[in-house]
């Protein structure tokens, strides 16, 4: 095990920690962004730690495509190749192939698929993910698991589950840098309470340096998103990390923070970014938009960014989709505000204002007191009292548990 | 405006001088270069590290007015205030240009009596002088030039003469319409006709302009036919007011712009290398780095400049240039700039732009280096020679 995991303070479910990597310490709970090849939207690294970035992923998939494993490895591994001296993570590149080659498939021996280079059916077994991962060198490492689509029903779920637990042996016997790099173990399951609960059992029977909760935001509905989440919470070591794969949305974030997970990531915030949307504490806004042209306003008045503390919604507009500045600009701000909330969480637990917080955050995003049903289960669940916010203003306490039921 | 020259180059028509514009507070020196933007912002670098920028060398830019007339009204620039504003670089010198190389170029067909035409992105667009001048006195640059009817060197006499009598008669109404502080700079056409070079000189220099802008170049005349042009430009406008140019942009184009006296230079070479690949290496201690027969050779390199896309950088550990002190020379590596442009992905643009922008910056300026050499008679860059007339 290269890391620790130290809880710092507890607001029910929710934590705040920090986690001891390697080449960081980072504060949960924490947003990753996705650097798929090294590199994040034409953001230095200097900036990215401007921004407050802690720990960047990289997709193994595409990184042994270009430079390769070997070539990252001989240039001192990719802390190095790319100059970044905070925290990596690299997923397994299972995900990858399945979600963007048609011909990929999984047998028991591994992920096969049809090579981009020359169209040979090539395999991705679990030594081999590992292998190339330890080449790259992050931090946090994935272990190769059977990915399927939350929406998929039957016994292929319970088939991909098991898999995943046997592959999780050979990716633990594969790992050859046990001490300066961190295997996470994926639970799989789908949306099935029973599948989730043995996956759960299996991996922790292994003790991994840390978890994740894999198979979601795939187009599952939000209900069953959250009680997957919440039940994993539940079940997995309260001394370890837990990561929600793919989740990104700030909503969900604040969600899944207080059902107790800690990490996060997702392309979200850098590929609305580059169609023109920025984030800000109400939702997103769309500078895309013929209105933003008139508009003298910073993107975001709250926002502290240099993007905010410097330009107008109107200059945003005229740049976005068409040059490069406009998707630099608005990536960096998107990628600022994730920071600040994953900082708000953090400290808010810290401080003992969390529900606070989380009203505050949800007030912003809902003034008309229309939070969505799911959100107010599980925040019940996770025992943060948000009727404050679930109605507008004028209701009475009473009114609020009715109309927060109604949904 | 401030300029003042502060020296002569003994034997030629080279000078060294000071510049001093709007809100900019560093006195800059000449010969220098405007930094090329899109819509203001050098294309790739972002303005968090444009202070990285050799300083003060690096605060004039050139903005074209026009990269506005879609997406965001003038009205708006002017309700935030300005250039300066917009663009959130209150200490940075801006000059307002109504052309640029790439995305924004004179149509010299469609140009008639009432305006200039420009072919650009959003189709083409004539533009009168009011309608430029409604521009300006929105975005309030701190440098603007006037509207010029540009044409190629292979238009006919008429034409050319045409082009003359727009561009003085354009420079009057711009002036007349003018509601702004900042410096005026009288455009100068003429094509490749030294005739009509001098009498749009002669012109210019007459009117109540603080520098010239020498326009017209770049335009399909040869490299031996300027010096000429340049000369008899040079020889009708008044010594003690900066001339800036259009369309010298490769480095021995700028030497010979030093040579003939100009003062300020576009740059738009940095721009068409970083989106090529290119990164600038040439030496500045006065050596020619290129053997008599050069090509690129088998290091992807041409002696003053490598092409990064080359496999033989794949592993190259080593930055750009050995003892560059540019933010990608401090921090990353041939090879995993190699990389990002295998991948296509933005940051390679970026540090090549914040690379290239850094050493040829040292071109115009480099201190001791171009500068004083530029007084001292004929000399090397980088294996760029100047040597003509005068030098
Ligand atoms: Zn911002
Ligand atoms: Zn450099």
């Amino acid at each position: 095990m290269a890391l620790r995991f130290e809880i710092l303070a507890r607001f029910n479910r929710a934590r705040a920690a920090e986690l001891i990597l390697p080449h960081f310490v980072c504060h949960t709970p924490l947003f990753m962004p996705v650097g798929t090849q090294g590199t994040i939207k034409g953001l230095t690294t200097n900036e990215l730690e401007e921004i407050g970035c802690q720990i960047i992923l990289g997709n193994t998939y595409h990184l042994a495509l270009r430079p390769t494993s070997e070539l990252i490895d001989e240039m001192g591994g990719l802390h190095k190749f790319m100059n970044w001296p905070r925290a990596l993570l690299t997923d397994s590149g299972g995900f990858q192939m399945v979600s963007l080659l048609h011909l990929a498939d999984i047998t028991e021996k591994g992920v096969t698929f049809q090579s981009p280079v020359d169209g040979k059916p090539m395999l991705l077994t679990p030594e081999e993910s590992i292998q190339i991962q330890n080449r790259i060198g992050a931090d946090i490492i994935m272990a190769l698991d059977d990915v399927v689509k939350t929406t998929i029903t039957g016994p292929r779920i319970e088939e991909a589950m098991y898999r995943t637990l046997r592959w999780i042996d050979r990716c633990i016997k594969a790992h050859k840098r046990p001490d300066e790099q961190n295997l996470f173990g994926i639970v799989q399951g789908g949306l099935d309470p029973r599948l989730r609960d043995i996956c759960v059992k299996g991996l922790v029977e292994r003790n991994l340096p840390g978890y994740a909760i894999g198979g979601l935001a795939g187009g599952e509905d939000k209900d069953s998103f959250w009680r997957v989440v919440a039940q994993c919470t539940a079940s997995l070591p309260e001394d370890k990390p837990r990561y929600v794969m793919g989740v990104g949305y700030p909503l969900d974030i604040v969600v899944c923070s207080a059902l107790g997970a800690d990490m996060y990531d997702c392309v979200y915030p850098t590929r609305t970014a580059r169609f023109g949307t920025a984030l800000v504490p109400e939702g997103v806004l769309k500078l895309k938009h013929k209105a933003m042209a008139e508009d003298v306003r910073p993107v975001d008045p709250t926002c502290k960014c240099m993007v905010c503390k410097n330009y107008t919604r109107a200059y945003i507009h005229c740049l976005v989709t068409k040059d490069a500045m406009g998707s630099q600009l608005l990536s960096y701000h998107n990628l600022y505000y994730m920071m600040k909330l994953s900082r708000d969480l953090h400290s808010s637990i810290i401080q003992g204002r969390f529900p606070q917080f989380v009203c505050q955050f949800l007030q912003k995003m809902f003034p008309e007191g229309d939070v969505p049903e799911w959100v107010c289960n599980a925040m019940e669940v996770a025992g943060i009292d948000i009727s404050s916010c679930c109605a507008p203003f004028p209701l009475s306490e009473d009114e609020h548990l009715t109309v927060c039921e109604a949904r | 405006m401030k300029f003042r020259v502060k020296a002569w180059s003994k034997t030629g028509r080279s000078r060294v001088g000071e510049l001093q514009l709007g809100s900019c507070p560093y006195t800059i020196e000449t010969p220098a270069l405007l930094l090329s933007t899109r819509k203001g912002l050098p294309h790739f670098i972002s303005p968090q590290l444009l202070p990285s920028l050799p300083s003060p060398d690096s605060f004039l830019l050139q903005c074209n007015p026009l990269h506005f007339i879609e997406g965001i009204s003038f009205e708006t620039i002017s309700k935030i205030g300005g250039l300066h504003d917009l663009l959130g670089l209150r200490e940075y010198a801006i000059a307002a240009v109504p052309r640029d190389s790439d995305v924004c170029l004179p149509e010299s067909n469609s140009t008639n009596k009432f305006g200039a035409s420009f072919e650009t992105p959003s189709g083409r667009h004539l533009i009168k002088p009011v309608d430029y001048m409604n521009m300006i006195s929105s975005m309030k640059p701190d440098l603007w030039t006037t509207l010029a009817d540009e044409v190629p060197a292979w238009v006919s006499q008429n034409r050319n003469r045409t082009s003359v009598d727009r561009t003085v008669r354009w420079v009057d109404e711009c002036i007349e319409r003018n509601v702004t502080g900042g410096a005026v700079f009288g455009s100068i056409v003429g094509g490749s006709s030294i005739e009509e070079r001098q009498r749009c000189a002669q012109e210019i220099a007459r009117r109540n302009v603080s520098g010239y802008w020498i326009g017209g170049f770049g335009l399909g005349e040869s490299m031996d036919e300027r010096p000429a042009l340049l000369d008899v430009v040079m020889d009708n406008l008044l010594e003690e007011k900066p001339r800036q140019i259009f369309g010298l942009s490769l480095p021995e184009e700028v030497l010979q712009g030093i040579s003939a006296g100009v003062d300020l230079f576009d740059s738009t070479y940095i721009y068409d290398l970083t989106v090529g690949g290119l990164a600038l290496t040439f030496p500045f201690d006065g050596t020619d780095p290129r053997p008599s027969n050069y090509q690129f050779n088998e290091n992807a390199s041409d002696f003053t400049k490598i092409n990064l896309k080359a496999t033989i950088y794949r592993k190259d550990e080593s930055p750009i240039l050995d003892n560059c002190n540019c933010y990608t020379c401090q921090n990353h590596t041939r090879a995993y700039i190699n990389h990002l442009l295998n991948v296509h992905e933005m940051l390679a643009q970026t540090l090549l732009e914040i690379h290239n922008t850094h050493h040829y910056l040292a071109l115009s300026s480099f201190g001791e280096g171009v500068r004083i050499k530029s007084l001292q008679g004929p000399y090397f860059v980088g294996g760029f020679s100047v040597n003509y007339s005068g030098l």
